[in-house]
């Protein structure tokens, strides 16, 4: 599809400026507080931390000054989950002399005894805060598309980033409450199916708001907060009918600094292929009312077209990281870096299935309904290798059974 | 790009098309090129991707390399042998499949082959050879008229295109001037990387397949072996020697303080036998817990021993953590048991009841033995340090509890017919009593039943065995019968004379009773009784009442038994609450013995606990293959999504005093960022140049 000259001619404005990629103050400061954060947890803690773990402390202190370079806004997330994490391990430090583990009975009880901890703090409940934000973010975002309210709009960005941050802080909190019940148990919450729940619908959501940047529009919000909010679903459904959301310690094939960098990979892909599937549906609708001239309320087309490859591209390059790490692990826990077990085959599975659409579109230069119906159908694949093979088939990776 | 048909509709510049070889009309080209070209096609590559994911499918809904005879079971003959011919039963090693990656790797590399040249050639040049026409032909062009000179403007153009991060090129024509530049050349380079990856990949990761292996055993250069036999007793024709396979992947069960140097291979359905270089011998296997009693980590501490040269050294294999010895992977990949030392007894149920006899053995031997002129063969399969099951508790809550250590036997009668039992070493304490447990499996698919055998206070099985002795005694149990009526009969004050010869036949008849009792179980005593009023022909009701009342005095027969038992083993002046409880479980017990299936009872009194590690020994020459080319193919996949690789071209033409400039410019990703970045491209050239767009409209 040729870029449409409608679309080009309102772009090209004598005050366009290019997009400013200078390194400014701010930057610089940011940057200073992040390696100060970063050398003060080293200078205190690098000996429990282990050469993997302080690679790890550098490498997030220069990521998130990276990020925060690319995407300002994410400094204010930063700040704001860095202060209320560090309140967290205050509030629990408190009551419990030396960071010493108290067990189950004794952390529900501190919890309980706590304003700050039992409202909005511990995991759980910073965990329900953003069950709730997400949730109201997805009518709020359509609410406002209907209503063409931008300020309705932007409540549902300000919704999805409340929710993220809640995300973050009930995730750190888990964190430190896994070491708190039992030292044994501590460990990074990504090792079942309830905790990455959580990782899915944080990272889908802080992905999209990315592209709502970068697109300038908040008409997509509503569609991608309707994948993050079935999950949600999933999710509380997982922990009142199975209370899944108990903190237990790590099978022995777990415990290994893989996990803390295969899982986290492999939610950027999975995120990012789920906004291309429902940018794919909100591109569908859009064709089926009449395309751009008759529907302005969506972006136009073109540029729904070129969201679906951004962010199959993005998940691509993050999927194949995860699973190369996932078959670097193998190797190691298992003795063999591919096995042809349910969950790698299926791994396997949508990365050919994205390859596929990447070819067509890079090579064969398809675009439009054919690869939006794609990336909608990649979604059910995916899900089928997040979710369905976990409840249907049975393999090396059984440690998130339903 | 290796199909030039582009569904966007716009004209395609042929200086922007890397695919510049003219293409010939197909029947024009011989054999072997329109081969190379349907290898090349973009459609193969993406039917290969979307058909080896759905191949991929089969394996992960069909269980992969089950037993041949659990797949008869399942499919049943018919197809059981067609799914065995397409190799379904192990489809990732199979032909076909091996074969459509082999396929992938011939189509990548032929469109790399093909496309890598052109693609280099292009990184270098700067289309200085772009004709107006071609130019106007692009999507992306504007036009715009500046008062000053050609000369003048030279030195703008590029210090825009340079600051926007282009390089570029000037070639002066006799009336023009174009100026080219380019930026992000080397996203090129990332197709080349990525494509060459996945073979790197592919090619590493097929090293290190069973493809040898099915080779040799194709060749017949080596037999699949099925049987259950020891290392020592596998023909040679089913073991390879060491450097045999360049790769393989194989397990071996090692018990502490025993040496293992072979693996085993799973072929087929059966195995061979990899020798290695070194010794494996086991120090110790542990494995520790968290407190809920689930495992928190398993491991090994062995002494490797290199064959050639002695030299040995200790190391400690753990999950997640394997060594590397002599080019060779060890993993810790499961455990069990190698060979418990367990002493036991074995008690009499029936007949000579109470009668132990000591039996030593371990975990998977097999021993016949005679016990009261019966001949029993028992064979040993597990011994189990931990039992953890979920118990609900006193306080109405499912807790895990701990049985302790258990073994599992099977026992075989002289008629060769087996029982599996399994049986706990220690009693286990339920609401505050504790019993001696033995489950019971008469068939593989049955669920376990447990015979409970109350301990005594001690914690013993003695004093239950010793109650049964007396019960299956009968001139014992004939005596205390007698002494119950005499009392009875004292009591009453009748004659001694007259009721000697009653009380003989009275004690007799209940001395039967009991021993159908504890011989056939409860019902069968209760059918006696019956059949013994029957002959007597008395009412309905009667009989009712006489059948209570002989219940009644075979149960205070069983009771002074109990008593005698409890006076003998000297451990009771009076009777209490506990004791009232042990005989109910006692009689449950006993009650139970009927259907527990042998006459004997083995119980575990102590053990020895030898392990066993599973230990898994590979030998991966593609790993690094596979570790550079993954390397690539990420490198690759970045260079290609976020290197923008772009033109730009400006075509000065002198016009009256000033000049005229045609700007055009091209990104081979054609996503809508270019378009912003050229519309900003020409905003800055506009300005940098002092012109303004043709006929006062925006250049687009
Ligand atoms: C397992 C097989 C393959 C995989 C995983 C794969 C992967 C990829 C990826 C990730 C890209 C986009 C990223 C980049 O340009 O760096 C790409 C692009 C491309 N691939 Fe493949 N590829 C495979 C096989 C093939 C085959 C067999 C062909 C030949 C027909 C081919 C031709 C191309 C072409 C022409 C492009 C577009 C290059 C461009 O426009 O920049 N690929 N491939």
């Amino acid at each position: 599809m040729s870029v449409p000259k409608e679309h080009m001619m309102p772009m090209l404005d004598a005050s366009m400026k290019k997009p400013s990629s200078r390194i400014r103050m701010i930057d610089g400061i940011y940057a200073l507080i992040l390696l100060a954060g970063a050398s003060y947890a080293y200078v205190n803690y690098s000996a429990a931390m282990g050469s993997y773990g302080s690679g790890t402390l550098w490498g997030a202190a220069l990521g998130l000054a990276f990020l925060g370079w690319l995407w300002p806004a994410t400094r204010v997330l930063v700040a704001v989950v860095a202060v209320f994490s560090l309140l967290t391990l205050y509030q629990y430090g408190l009551y419990t002399p030396g960071g010493d583990a108290v067990g189950r009975i004794k952390l529900h009880d501190i919890q309980e005894g706590h304003f700050f901890l039992t409202y909005f703090l511990s995991s759980p409940a910073a965990t329900m805060w953003m069950v709730t934000l997400f949730a109201l973010a997805m009518p709020t975002y359509f609410f406002g598309l209907w209503r063409r309210s931008e300020f309705t709009l932007k409540v549902g960005s300000g919704l999805v980033w409340s929710g993220i941050a809640m995300g973050f802080i009930g995730f750190f909190a888990r964190w430190r409450e896994s070491y708190l019940i039992n030292f044994d148990y501590g460990h990074i919450p990504v090792s079942n199916l309830y905790e990455v729940f959580v990782v899915f619908s944080v990272f889908t959501s802080i992905l999209y708001l990315y592209y709502e940047r970068r697109y300038k529009t908040r008409a997509l919000g509503g569609f991608v907060m309707t994948v993050v909010t079935a999950a949600l679903g999933f999710l509380m459904w997982y922990q009142f009918a199975q209370a899944a959301n108990a903190i237990e310690p790590l099978v022995p094939a777990l415990k290994s600094w893989w996990m803390k960098i295969h899982v986290p990979a492999n939610f950027i892909g999975y995120g990012s292929f789920a906004i291309s599937a429902m940018v794919g549906v909100a591109y569908l609708l859009k064709e089926k009312m009449g395309g751009d001239g008759v529907n302005d309320r969506l972006p136009s087309l073109t540029v729904m077209d070129d969201i679906m490859y951004k962010s199959i591209a993005l998940g691509f390059a993050f999927f194949t990281i995860a699973t190369i790490l996932g078959a670097m692990w193998a190797a190691e826990a298992w003795g063999g870096y591919w096995s042809w077990d349910p969950k790698e085959t299926w791994a396997l599975i949508v990365w050919l299935n994205y390859a596929a659409w990447l070819h067509l579109r890079l090579s064969k230069g398809w675009r439009g309904t054919a690869m939006a119906w794609w990336a909608v159908g990649g979604l059910v694949v995916t899900t089928f290798a997040f979710l369905g093979v976990n409840m249907f088939l049975s393999g090396l990776h059984s440690y998130g059974k339903l | 790009m290796s199909d030039p048909t582009n569904i966007s509709g716009q004209p395609i510049p042929a200086a922007d098309s890397s695919s510049a070889a003219p293409v010939r009309p197909i029947h024009q080209v011989g054999l072997t090129k329109r081969l190379l070209l349907w290898l090349t096609s973009m459609n193969l590559a993406v039917t290969l991707l979307v058909f080896l994911a759905i191949a991929s499918v089969i394996g992960t809904v069909l269980k992969q390399n089950e037993s041949f005879s659990s797949y008869l079971d399942v499919f049943g003959p018919f197809w059981f042998a067609v799914f065995k011919n397409l190799s379904l039963f192990d489809v990732y090693s199979a032909t076909w499949f091996v074969a459509i990656l082999l396929f992938l790797v011939a189509s990548t590399s032929s469109c790399v082959a093909r496309n890598a040249p052109s693609f280099l050639r292009d990184m270098r040049s700067f289309r200085l050879n772009a004709q107006e026409k071609s130019l106007r032909g692009f999507a992306h062009q504007a036009e715009m008229r500046t008062d000053l000179t050609p000369e003048a403007l030279m030195p703008r153009i590029q210090a825009v295109l340079s600051s926007a991060g282009f390089n570029s090129r000037i070639k002066q024509q006799s009336h023009e001037t174009l100026i080219s530049g380019r930026k992000g050349s080397i996203n090129r380079i990332g197709y080349v990387l990525t494509h060459l990856g996945i073979i790197v990949i592919l090619l590493g990761g097929l090293l290190d397949s069973k493809m040898q292996l099915k080779l040799m055993d194709t060749l017949g250069m080596v037999k699949v072996e099925t049987a259950n036999i020891p290392v020592s007793e596998v023909p040679a024709t089913s073991k390879i020697p060491v450097g045999g396979l360049q790769a393989f992947r194989g397990t071996v069960n090692i018990p502490e303080h025993k040496w293992g140097d072979v693996v085993f291979i799973g072929l087929k359905d059966g195995y061979v036998v990899q020798e290695l270089p070194f010794k494996v011998f086991v120090n110790k296997f542990s494995i520790e817990h968290y407190d809920t009693g689930m495992p928190k980590s398993y491991m090994s501490n062995v002494t490797l021993t290199n064959k050639k040269t002695g030299a040995e050294m200790t190391q400690t294999i753990e999950v997640n953590h394997p060594i590397h010895y002599m080019g060779y992977n060890i993993f810790q990949s499961s455990f069990g048991d190698g060979g418990t030392k367990l002493k036991m007894e074995a008690w009499q149920l029936n007949g000579k009841a109470g009668v132990a006899q000591p039996i030593d053995s371990a975990v998977f031997d097999k021993k016949n033995f005679d016990f009261n002129d019966q001949k029993y063969r028992i064979e040993f399969t597990d011994f189990r340090m931990y039992n953890i099951n979920p118990v609900v508790g006193a306080d109405g809550l499912v807790h895990q509890q701990n049985y302790g250590p258990s073994i599992t036997f099977k026992l075989r009668n002289a008629a060769g017919e087996a029982i599996e039992y399994q049986n706990y070493f220690s009693p286990i304490t339920f609401k505050d009593h504790s019993y001696f447990l033995s489950g019971v499996k008469r068939s593989i698919g049955d669920q376990q039943q447990f015979l409970y055998i109350p301990a005594d206070q001690h914690g013993s099985i003695k004093t239950f065995m010793a109650f049964l002795a007396t019960l299956s005694d009968p001139v014992k149990m004939q005596a205390i019968a007698a002494q119950l009526i005499g009392d009875a009969g004292n009591a009453t004050g009748k004659e001694a004379a007259t009721s000697a010869q009653l009380t003989q036949a009275a004690s007799t008849s209940i001395a039967q009773l009991v021993g159908v009792f504890v011989s056939q179980g409860f019902p069968a005593m209760q059918a006696r009784i019956g059949s013994a009023l029957a002959d007597r022909k008395l009412s309905p009701e009667a009989t009712k009442q006489a059948e209570q009342a002989s219940i009644s005095v075979v149960r205070s027969v069983l009771e002074r038994a109990f008593l005698d038992t409890l006076t003998q083993l000297g451990d009771k002046q009076e009777f209490t609450d506990k004791d009232a409880k042990f005989f109910d479980d006692a009689m449950d017990a006993i009650s139970a013995l009927p259907v527990y299936g042998s006459p004997i009872l083995i119980q575990p009194k102590s053990f020895e606990q030898i392990q066993s590690t599973g230990l898994e020994i590979s030998r991966a020459p593609g790993a690094i293959w596979v570790t550079i080319g993954s390397i690539m193919l990420v490198v690759g996949i970045f260079m290609g999504f976020y290197i923008h690789y772009r033109r730009q071209w400006i075509l000065v033409k002198p016009e009256g005093g000033g000049a005229r400039l045609l700007v055009a410019g091209s990104d081979v990703r054609k996503n809508i960022d270019f378009d912003r970045d050229f519309a900003v491209f020409c905003t800055e050239l506009m300005s940098a140049t002092e012109s303004k767009p043709v006929n006062g409209e925006r250049p687009t």
